[in-house]
């Protein structure tokens, strides 16, 4: 039995800083999407949000947020949370529904408003909760990619122009998408200039947090063929798998890895597209063009290798080699990425599936991947939450 | 940090930032893992109630101290001021952290490298070793940590 959904739609409301509320840029994107699919609302029969914790009550139940700000119109609902991985975990709950036959097209939204600043803990004394605890130890977001940054460094020689270098390729990638909040083409030297925020990562290399909102609507592939769309570029694969014990890479927000002095050592990072691949029975080789979530530009290249697109440590050669580009071999965060976008959590692993959508199906203007047939996004966020989508013609 | 500020801080308490994370021991500290009876998996912070291990049905833990030495996986800094509950000093110092993997419990610890050591001082798989250092300050005590400090030889071997 096939497991692959059709998707009929997509939408998204621009990423930026727009301080209003989150519902708005998710009934944006909802309508963008049914308008794009032809579907009518009052045909969508499950509503998947993603949740944003921090929106307050009508974050938590997005699903129902968003269905009643489009109308009640009697749709079942669900609301996922699983942090940087809710979109995806969205989707997967969209095509659980789809694939039993309990609904034939359902609509799938994540949007956030997000302060300024570093993302933070709740308040409160609560050392039994390792997130306060690396707060309270002065670790933040940004010390966790500078320590996989530095390593890199270390092991395989990349230096800091390599990183500035993936942040001029995105910045190029973005300035061609009306949907990021960052469109200027930034320089070496700009980066070079920015703030040092956790040594070796300056501000140019750390992505920032913003508003945006981003949906989806997926049908069975009976559905589509009925409504004339059976040439719908389809969900082949979603992997949102949990980390194998022993966890042995330093993760968000631990104080320590597992320790793998009786078991073997896992990496969380590639197990995720493992799953991805072995679903939708795709190999590496066939990838045409990466979404990866490039929380800094030294994330994109152990994406890279993690998502088997190349060897250990040879990330940084494409990049330098210009095979990452539009235009190249392969390209990487077509979108522009989040270095463009900046994080709308809820909203940004759905976002990613909006492009990887536009690029299949030749949509994507001047940032357009000639003849893409295979797309897959990637992200990871904490507790042990991640996925990887593929996606084909 | 000033030496006046120092001997200020002479006169207050010291208490664990995080009690019952690491021992006290000013010369040897370590800080306070816990094995599993049944596999022999290390925690930090320590398990309680259940092993994680999924092939293990282990309840039982025994204390352990944790290697007090071991060697830099990765390292980097805070330059920007972290937010709360962070308790930053006035004006906010920048710090180095170093993530450190201990050999025998096959294990990286993250913490802060003691002041006046940078980034361009550490070099991945060199030796560190466990101190205990203030925290942050308030008005009625220094609160303590660990924080990982560069073993005196590696400058003689690099």
């Amino acid at each position: 039995m096939s497991h692959d959904i059709a998707i009929l739609g997509v939408g998204m409301h621009p990423w930026g800083k727009w301080g209003r509320n989150f519902t708005e840029y998710g009934v944006k994107a909802a309508r963008d999407a049914l308008a794009d699919s032809g579907v009518a609302w009052q045909d969508i029969g499950f509503v998947s949000g993603a949740a944003t914790m921090r929106c307050g009550y009508p974050g938590y139940v997005a699903g129902a947020t968003f269905a009643q700000a489009l109308g009640w119109q009697g749709a079942e609902v669900n609301t996922s949370y699983a942090a940087c991985a809710s979109g995806s975990q969205a989707l997967a709950a969209a095509r659980s529904k789809i694939l039993s036959g309990a609904c034939e097209v359902a609509l799938v939204v994540g949007a956030d408003t997000t302060p300024k600043g570093f993302l933070a803990p709740q308040k409160g004394e609560r050392p039994d909760d390792p997130d306060w605890v690396r707060f309270r130890l002065g670790i933040t977001n940004p010390t966790y990619f500078a320590l996989y940054a530095r390593r890199r460094m270390e092991m395989y020689g990349d230096t800091q122009d390599d990183f500035a270098r993936v942040k001029v390729k995105n910045a190029e990638h973005g300035f061609e998408n009306p949907n990021a909040r960052y469109r200027k083409k930034f320089t070496a030297d700009d980066v070079a200039a920015s703030n040092m925020v956790a040594d070796p990562l300056r501000l140019m290399d750390i992505c920032a947090t913003s508003d945006g909102g981003a949906a989806l609507v997926v049908s069975s592939l009976e559905y589509a063929r009925k409504i004339g769309r059976g040439d719908a570029v389809k969900v082949a694969a979603i992997s949102t798998v949990t980390p194998t014990y022993a966890s042995a890479v330093i993760e968000m927000p631990d104080i320590a890895t597992d320790s793998a002095a009786v078991v073997e050592a896992h990496s969380f990072r590639a197990a995720l597209p493992v799953k991805a691949y072995e679903e939708a029975g795709i190999s590496p080789r066939d990838v045409s063009v990466a979404e990866v979530y490039d929380l800094s530009t030294a994330l994109e290249l152990d994406w890279m290798e993690d998502l088997q697109l190349c060897e250990r440590g040879q990330a940084a050669q494409l990049v330098r080699d210009g095979v990452t580009k539009v235009g190249g071999r392969l390209p990487v965060n077509p979108s522009g990425g989040l270095a463009c976008f900046g994080e709308a959590v809820p909203a940004q692993a759905i976002a990613q599936v909006c492009e990887l959508t536009w690029q299949l199906r030749g949509q994507a203007g001047a940032r357009q991947v000639n003849g893409a047939q295979v797309g897959i996004t990637a992200n990871q966020g904490l507790f042990g939450h991640g996925s990887s989508v593929i996606l084909k013609r | 940090m000033s030496e006046e500020t120092n001997a200020a801080a002479g006169t207050k308490t010291r208490q664990p930032a995080l009690e019952g994370w690491f021992t006290l021991n000013q010369d040897q500290p370590h800080l306070i893992g816990n094995q599993c009876n049944s596999c022999g998996t290390y925690y930090f912070p320590r398990a309680r109630h259940f092993c994680k291990n999924p092939v293990c049905n282990g309840e039982q833990f025994d204390d352990v101290e944790l290697s007090r030495t071991g060697r830099v996986w990765s390292f980097t800094n805070a330059e920007y001021q972290p937010p709360p509950p962070y308790v930053a000093a006035e004006p906010f110092v920048p710090f180095t952290i170093a993530a450190v993997e201990l050999a025998k419990e096959k294990m990286i610890v993250l913490g802060q490298v003691v002041a006046g050591v940078n980034p361009s001082d550490l070099r991945a798989g060199m030796e560190m070793e466990l101190v205990l250092d203030t925290l942050f300050e308030d008005d009625s005590a220094e609160h303590i940590t660990w924080k990982w400090k560069p073993v005196a030889s590696n400058h003689h071997e690099s």
